[in-house]
């Protein structure tokens, strides 16, 4: 079951990725094949047993694969270190504007469709 | 010998596995949110790369192995999304219209404070897709004159910042729906900050997930439209 799920998963990032190179659009091939799984499971051509356990084992372990990146960041750290304040500062602002932004959004709108306004 | 052994790419899948494995262990024993696995696993590979002196093309190796991952786990937030659709498609408008005030918000808070505070153009404009993921923004950093390197970093740390704080921050200013809590997680800190919600709530983790894509889509479509306006 684990190994069918991988399969599904990959076979869809596939698909996705030769869609965004070949058409060149601006969104990567894996969030591509993430819309196209989601039309897939709603159009019953894949059953979500299938994935159940490959997708529980990747989605938990998530963080994970980001520490590569994260290390990443220590080949460009004079880059950063240049103008260090305004991309420290604007980062950490913009970071808490855009939680506050869209939390407050969609609280407000959730809300008030709830009391049928 | 042994030389070869830390350029091959055990070495680099090795010391990201273990890392993160003794940083789950710190961070579940310490209980303090500060002590984020990710954080605690890059800090501890970097300072053993510069300790040992190892290039970092050595550890990239690896990396890229374990990285190679985010793509299947991506593709797999279909799964929560489908089995949360009643849901989600109920919360339509407000997703939608989160996503959307999110993504104006990031651009021009990002983009407009850096250059308030003297940041140069390139700097500017790498800021200016921060909160998208890391392919995506480093795409539309390239396309607007951003420093792609510089543009893959900001992207991290604000991942590594809403993942740290921002299930905290959420409540304290008084969001703790799930979906509007992953939502604004998902919104400002892509990836890294859904990993965290995915860690205590499926839903939240789904729409999360789901916002990575819109926010990537919308962000995409816009910032090259604000950039032809303010270059």
């Amino acid at each position: 079951m684990l190994i069918r799920g991988l399969a599904v998963l990959l076979l869809f990032q596939f698909i996705g990725e030769g869609l965004s190179t070949s058409l060149d659009l601006p969104i990567p091939g894996s969030v591509v094949g993430m819309g196209f799984l989601l039309l897939a499971l709603g159009l019953g051509i894949v059953r979500v047993e299938w994935l159940k356990a490959a997708a529980e084992l990747l989605l938990s372990h998530m963080a994970l694969f980001f520490v590569p990146a994260g290390v990443g960041v220590m080949v460009h750290f004079d880059l950063i270190a240049r103008e260090w304040l305004p991309i420290v500062l604007a980062t950490v602002v913009s970071t808490f504007a855009v939680m506050a932004a869209t939390g407050w959004t969609a609280k407000s709108l959730s809300i008030r469709r709830k009391d049928g306004c | 010998m042994v030389a070869d052994l830390v350029a091959g790419p055990l070495f680099g899948v090795t010391a990201t596995l273990t890392a993160y494995a003794l940083a789950q262990v710190l961070y579940l024993r310490s209980g303090m949110v500060l002590l984020n696995p990710v954080v605690v696993s890059v800090a501890g590979i970097v300072t053993l790369l510069l300790l040992a002196e190892i290039p970092y093309t050595h550890y990239a190796a690896g990396g890229r192995v374990v990285l190679f991952l985010l793509g299947p786990a991506v593709v797999a937030l279909a799964v929560p999304l489908y089995q949360r659709r009643q849901e989600i498609l109920a919360q339509k408008v407000p997703i939608l219209a989160g996503v959307a005030v999110g993504a104006v918000t990031s651009v021009i808070t990002a983009a407009g404070l850096a250059w308030l505070l003297g940041a140069s153009r390139e700097v500017v404009w790498s800021l200016a897709p921060k909160s998208v993921t890391t392919p995506v923004a480093i795409g539309i950093a390239e396309k607007i004159g951003g420093v792609a390197p510089l543009t893959a970093s900001v992207v991290v740390l604000t991942g590594c910042l809403g993942a740290v704080c921002g299930p905290e921050f959420c409540r304290w200013i008084g969001i703790r729906e799930p979906t509007a809590l992953g939502l604004a997680i998902g919104t400002a800190s892509h990836g890294i900050g859904t990993a965290r919600v995915l860690e205590f709530d499926r839903i939240g983790g789904a729409v999360s997930g789901l916002a990575i894509g819109l926010n990537g889509l919308l962000t995409a479509f816009l910032l090259p439209l604000i950039y032809l306006v303010f270059r």
